[in-house]
């Protein structure tokens, strides 16, 4: 049972560490007798502190709870991690570590501060009555006024204060009236008020600076601590939404920057996913649908088709891939007209053209990039993940705490209670839809943009590092080799996406599963590779997997880290995807580029010294193509 | 860390009291019943009347050589004078019993492991004797544990277990139903016994192997099974003790049972079979064998189904009848408009709402069988309000809905637990996550407390307003906050005269407040672990709460220790209520079953099993026939007490249910749930339905449109 293995482990390198760290050395039994029990404790003492959480009627287990629990089985509780917030993992790229982030507080200027934080707003209870019929609730018909606070009259002043500062020309004023909005504890009353001013962007579609101007006031309020957003979270996505997709009257004028308002409101977008997830859960198919909505509609101006595709990057890879790759095909043949349009007449419309090509192909790169990611840990995972490909990551990333966010978001936000708006959106395609895998999803993406789309790998700032490139005598596959070869030959134009993997022995003998490699070679449609068997049956791991004897990919895998690295390493795989090709130039020869980038992988069980000697070598080589395709990895796919 | 608890367990802290739970059901706490009252003396063991037989003799010493190794000597001289044995005696027969006789030696450890029925009575300590009845602490593990001897070989067991695996899946459907519930207690007891005997990779093997086959319902269970690997870790887990002290309960058809019996004799498949013996009950009965729909409508608890039997007893679910009440009529004024004659309509009035009240309703219990407080003035006031107001009633039907007034905590986002209401909604309280109770007026009255004695000395007291004199008004205001806990709230109550509330909280207390003054009364300290729900009775005077610690106390306001103790829930008792007629307390309970308890006696009179998750809400119905249950899988599931079955299930929530209600009348259940939605069932048709039936076709369902 895959479910089963949805628990944390804690590798004896890290009791080892950890033992080290206050002068014990540990033998290796002892290491592995006390991970094993670690774990034990950890899963029983996070058992019962569900029962803290269930009973305090949250869904959210907090660090209190776990205190709890451990207060009432007789162990020393954690201290400094009781905040309210989220305390984000953050990665130490270099050093492959994680660690919770803590700055330091000046305790001298915290005690001479003199603007001493006030107490958040008095819990009040406040009465809302609504008339039923027998066919279901109506419009809920006024409140009653027992134990209602109405406005008093300091708030309404500090209402017009701010509003006149936010909206008037004053950008110094505008500033400290943001930032008190930000941070101001007693506003939840005048919400539904600023709601109300935020969803004026309608009525001010021709002035950018108004409409920038409400977008930094939903930012603040959207940032606000303190502020309870509730259901008024709707009508601030909206408002946002209205920035992102309409084409505004602003935008008439091509000298206007409306192209900036948007990208800001779709970085706002993104924004309160990620920190509102469970207030907008229910909206992200609904916003997902009016996207496509947009893009699918050749009619709209091309603005706001730049607008549906930032949407989309900001909503994550997943939407991208999902909404926006899909539709490429048919959208690509709109935009490709009015690209080669080179007539005088058209040079407005081709420069926004241009626009929206920018902004697909950030977005496809970042969705090839994830998409590798999340083969990656998916794999990695491959125990504790969850069946379907498709909420892989998701599940993962439930799974192990240990692997802290990666530095994308890998998985949408909680998308629990939308999974059922998705049934019942009438004509939404994604029903019949199907991951694509990334080669062949790499492949179609080729074909749209050529080269530009492998020379974006080759100059961005490299993920990672991915493992040097020397040769590497192959044991097995030459057999291989020499049937694929003459394909190298005619696809040589198009670059090479190869990926190699590295699963190390397990030496801890525990009869688990092992992690089965992703396919990328079994989707490879036509090239009908002879190994595509030998890992097809990845995509579909099932309970019965469990009981597949031995470890069925070793034959092949072991080869690389043993030639390279010193045996004892038990830990997960390694991945290295490597895009390389020849850039073409205007004339025949092209500069030739590899990059490598392998994604930040979770956190291990080595220690980071073990792993200088794997740092990578990072960017484009001089050497030609045709040696490392013939150094071939374990898994080499001409595409 | 685990080699840190192999040594003896022993009585080491309060805090670890947790009584054992050997069996089901028979937990008869306080013996002195009979004549009707609820006594409160602090001792009321329950011993083998007459000369004990010779093998009770044997338990009680076991019991009290347990006591005597534990240094409890007061308790051992308690239990000894109880059960009328010499000193001398018991030494005497202590040696006999190590002598012969038993196959295990002298080691009253292993006699301990045999005693079948609760029958000692010890105080959890000398200092504070509550009415306990047996106080072990943890059981001793290794007591526990010793029933696991090794047996067969382990690497046989897969075999051994796919082979009955195969058998059940070959016998004929209507028999492979029944017998498929063998599975899961069969795969935890195995699995159990391989990890206690340090097999540690063929446990895992097994259950890797066989764990996928169990039902969905156990997957909870499973998981925390899945961790445990280690014979160390055996030790302080409580769900593994659970499973180790009670035996799991099966319903099976007599035909099923002996094409199992046969087939296990002919394999000669003597591991199965001696666990079938030992750890599981197998409630036989003559009839049709049941479907698989019967059978998983009833599954699902951590202890099997319940027992036929503990369900036969009657309970007396009908209401108490109505005191009279003279109501003056002069009171009357807001009808005066009405141009009939207020006398007459006052008779008709009282017929209405009375008519149950009337005749003794001969499923009643004896108006007296609980001593109930007298009613005060006040108490005749608010009756008056009440029935007055429930003239005023409409009857509510799905075609005549309630309007609904919602009630928003502001800034309380993440910090309330709990809520109750006063009956005539004009207080509402509120258990909060930072251990604060704060209290609400909902109507235009402010809160008011008396005044400080200083101030009170101060006041005419001959004054005819001296009442209203009393209260400060300078304080008033409309929320008070009550400051005494030291942790979370995690259940509140207020009395029915509105002058008291009771909270119960993390920090495993009671308080009783009074509203009043606003200040805390009484600390009720007894059980040792938090306290996850509280309730008032319905007649005042008596609560009920339950916790952590698997048992429910029932308690008297002006007593400091309970008066009964509930005991034979095998995990946390989530959620207590009283029966409106306050002779029956129901408890709801993670594992998975839901209790009621005769106040009377503290015997336990129903058990409910049916529910696949733990149990958060329950509500009686008004007129007391039906109960309500409410738990994490989002189903409502409704019980005939009567008869003891349950009746209906209400589908349609997706989340943990975390409140449920009657309408006065009992038309309407409404529940509220963690998907943030609140249903409104129409229960006069669920419970219609079943009154048509007779009660032949057991369990009859009834999915209700939302």
């Amino acid at each position: 049972m895959a479910e089963e293995r949805r628990f944390a482990e804690v590798p004896r390198e890290s009791i080892k560490l950890m033992a080290e760290s206050t002068g014990v050395e540990l033998s290796e039994e002892v290491a592995a007798l006390l991970a094993e029990d670690v774990c034990y404790r950890l899963r029983e003492a996070t058992q019962n502190s569900s029962q803290f959480m269930r009973h305090a009627k949250r869904r959210k287990l907090c660090v209190e709870d776990f205190n709890r629990a451990l207060r009432w089985s007789n162990t020393e509780t954690v201290c400094g991690y009781g905040a309210q917030d989220a305390l984000p993992f953050r990665p130490l790229k270099e050093g492959e570590l994680f660690f919770v982030e803590d700055r330091e507080v000046n305790l001298v200027e915290l005690a001479l501060a003199t603007n001493i934080p006030k107490g958040c707003a008095e819990t009040l209870v406040r009465v809302n009555v609504s008339y039923l019929d027998g066919k279901g609730n109506l419009e809920s018909q006024g409140t009653v006024p027992t134990a209602v606070q109405s406005l008093s009259e300091d708030l309404l002043k500090y209402y017009q204060q701010i509003t006149r500062a936010i909206l008037g020309e004053d950008p110094h004023l505008m500033k400290v009236a943001l930032l008190d909005l930000q941070s101001n504890s007693k506003i939840a009353a005048l919400l539904p008020y600023f709601v109300y001013v935020i969803s004026g962007v309608k009525s001010v579609s021709h002035d950018l600076d108004q409409l920038n101007r409400l977008l930094h006031m939903v930012k603040s309020l959207v940032q606000n601590p303190y502020l309870y957003l509730g259901s008024y979270v709707r009508s601030l996505v909206s408002s946002v939404m209205y920035c992102i997709l309409e084409p505004l009257a602003a935008s008439i004028n091509p000298l206007n920057d409306h192209w900036t308002l948007r990208d800001y409101a779709a970085l706002l977008l993104s924004h309160i996913f990620w920190t509102h997830g469970d207030l907008v859960s229910g909206l992200y198919h609904q916003i997902l649908l009016s996207l496509q909505k947009v893009l699918s509609d050749p009619v709209r101006p091309l603005c706001s088709h730049y607008g549906a595709v930032v949407g989309l990057h900001a909503l994550g890879w997943k939407a991208v891939e999902r909404v926006l790759y899909p539709h490429l095909p048919a959208y690509w043949a709109n935009l490709q007209a009015v690209l080669d349009d080179y007539s005088v007449s058209n040079a407005q419309v081709k420069a926004d053209g241009h626009k929206v090509y920018g902004a697909i192909l950030v977005a496809v790169e970042r969705l090839l990039k994830m998409k590798a990611l999340s083969l990656t840990l998916a794999t990695e995972g491959g125990a504790a993940a969850l069946p379907g490909t498709a909420s892989g990551a998701v599940g993962f990333r439930e799974s192990s705490p240990g692997l802290s966010p990666p530095p994308e978001p890998l998985s949408e936000p909680p998308l629990g209670i939308a999974s059922h708006l998705q049934a019942g959106g009438a004509g939404c395609p994604w029903e019949e839809w199907t991951p694509v895998s990334l080669p062949a999803m790499y492949c179609e993406l080729y074909s749209f943009f050529g080269d530009s789309l492998a020379v974006r790998f080759s100059t961005d700032p490299p993920l990672a590092g991915a493992p040097p490139a020397g040769p590497c005598q192959p044991l097995e596959g030459k057999k291989e080799l020499s049937s694929v070869a003459p394909n190298l030959e005619s696809t040589r134009k198009m670059p090479q996406l190869t990926a190699s993997m590295n699963i190390s022995p397990r030496q801890d003998g525990s009869p688990r599963t092992e992690p089965q490699p992703p396919s990328l070679a079994a989707t490879a449609p036509g090239r009908s590779l002879a190994r595509s068997s030998s890992s097809s049956s990845s995509v579909s791991r099932s309970r019965s997997s469990s009981s597949r004897p031995g470890r069925s990919t070793s034959q092949s895998r072991d080869i690389f880290p043993k030639a390279r690295f010193p045996p004892p390493q038990a830990g997960p795989p390694a991945f290295a995807f490597i895009i390389g090709g020849r850039q073409m130039g205007r004339r025949c020869q092209g500069r030739r580029f590899q990059t490598s980038f392998t994604p930040t992988p979770p956190l291990t069980s080595l220690p980071p010294r073990a792993y200088a000697h794997k740092l990578p070598v990072i960017g484009r080589v001089s050497k030609p193509v045709r040696r490392w395709t013939c150094s071939h990895y374990s898994l080499h796919l001409p595409l | 860390m685990a080699a840190l608890q192999d040594g003896p367990m022993e009585l080491d802290t309060e805090k670890e009291v947790k009584p054992e739970i050997l069996s089901d059901g028979t937990s008869n706490l306080s013996g002195n019943t009979g004549n009707g009252a609820l006594s409160s003396s602090p001792l009321t063991a329950a011993p083998a009347g007459g000369a004990p037989k010779q093998e009770d003799q044997q338990t009680l010493i076991a019991v009290l050589q347990f006591l005597k190794r534990n240094k409890l000597s007061e308790s051992v001289e308690i239990l000894r004078r109880e059960a009328g044995l010499a000193e001398d005696q018991v030494d005497s027969l202590a040696a006999d019993g190590s002598g012969g006789g038993k196959e295990d030696g002298g080691d009253a450890n292993s006699l301990l492991s045999r005693v079948s029925i609760p029958a000692a009575a010890a105080p959890q300590s000398t200092l504070t004797p509550v009415p306990v009845k047996r106080s072990e602490d943890h059981p001793d593990v290794r007591v526990v544990l010793s029933a696991y001897n090794q047996q067969g070989d382990p690497s046989l067991y897969q075999v051994y277990y796919s082979d009955l695996k195969n058998f059940i899946e070959s016998v004929l459907d209507c028999h492979r139903a029944e017998l498929s519930q063998l599975f899961y207690p069969l795969f935890v007891h195995m699995y159990l016994e391989l990890v206690y005997n340090n097999n540690e990779a063929k446990a895992k093997a097994f259950f890797e192997k066989f764990s996928g086959d169990q039902e969905c319902y156990y997957l909870d269970d499973l998981r925390v099974l899945c961790g445990l690997s280690k014979k160390e870790h055996m030790k302080g887990n409580e769900a593994l003790l659970d499973f180790r002290t009670s035996r799991f309960v099966l319903r099976i058809s007599r035909d099923s049972y002996q094409l199992l019996k046969r087939h296990l004799q002919e394999r000669h498949n003597n591991q199965i079979w001696n666990i079938i013996q030992e750890h599981l009950y197998i409630d036989i009965f003559d009839g049709m064998p049941r479907s698989k729909g019967q059978i998983d409508s009833m599954s699902g608890s951590l202890g099997g189904e319940a027992k036929r039997e503990v369900n036969k007893a009657k309970v007396f679910y009908g209401l108490l009848k109505e005191p009279e009440i003279e109501v003056p009529l002069d009171d009357e004024d807001d009808e005066a408009e009405n141009e009939e004659g207020k006398p007459k309509k006052k008779k008709t009035k009282k017929d209405s709402i009375g008519s149950k009240s009337k005749k003794q309703d001969p499923n009643a219990p004896q108006q007296n069988r609980i001593p109930l407080p007298e009613l005060k003035d006040s108490d005749k006031l608010d009756k008056i309000m009440y029935m007055k107001e429930s003239t005023k009633r409409i009857r509510l039907s799905p075609e005549n809905l309630p309007s609904i007034c919602f009630y928003t905590f502001l800034n309380a986002y993440q910090g309330l637990t709990a809520v109750d209401f006063t009956d005539d909604s004009s207080l509402l309280a509120g258990g909060f996550a930072d251990s604060t109770v704060r209290v609400w007026t909902v109507t235009p009255k402010k809160l008011r407390k008396v005044k400080s004695a200083a101030d009170l000395n101060l006041i005419d007291k001959e004054s005819d307003d001296v009442l209203e004199r009393i209260m400060d008004e300078k304080t008033a205001s409309e929320s008070k906050i009550l400051h005494g806990h030291s942790g979370p709230v995690y259940g509140v109550s207020f009395s029915p005269d509105r002058n008291y509330l009771l909270s119960s909280s993390e920090d495993s207390t009671v308080r009783l407040w009074s509203l009043q003054t606003f200040t805390c009364l009484v600390g009720y300290k007894g059980h040792n672990y938090p306290v996850w729900d509280t309730q008032f009775s319905p007649f005042g005077y008596y609560f009920v709460s339950g916790g952590h610690d698997r048992v429910a106390r029932l308690w008297a306001t002006d007593h400091y220790q309970p008066l009964r103790i509930f005991a034979g829930h095998l995990a946390d008792v989530t959620c207590t209520r009283f029966h409106p007629n306050s002779n029956y307390v129901a408890t709801g309970s993670t594992d998975r079953t839901v209790r009621l308890w005769d106040v009377l006696n503290g015997n336990c009179v129903r058990i409910f099993t049916g529910h696949k998750g733990p149990i958060h809400s329950l509500a009686f119905s008004p007129n007391g026939k039906f109960l309500a249950s409410g738990s994490t899988d989002g189903r409502v599931l409704l019980w005939d007490l009567g008869h003891g079955l349950m009746i209906g299930e209400l589908k349609g929530h997706t989340d943990t249910i975390y409140a449920l209600k009657f309408s006065r009348d009992g038309e309407i259940l409404a529940s509220g749930s963690m998907d943030s939605t609140v249903r409104l069932w129409d229960s006069t048709k669920a419970f219609d339905d079943v009154e048509m039936d007779d009660f032949t076709a057991a369990t009859g369902h009834i999915h209700l449109p939302d």
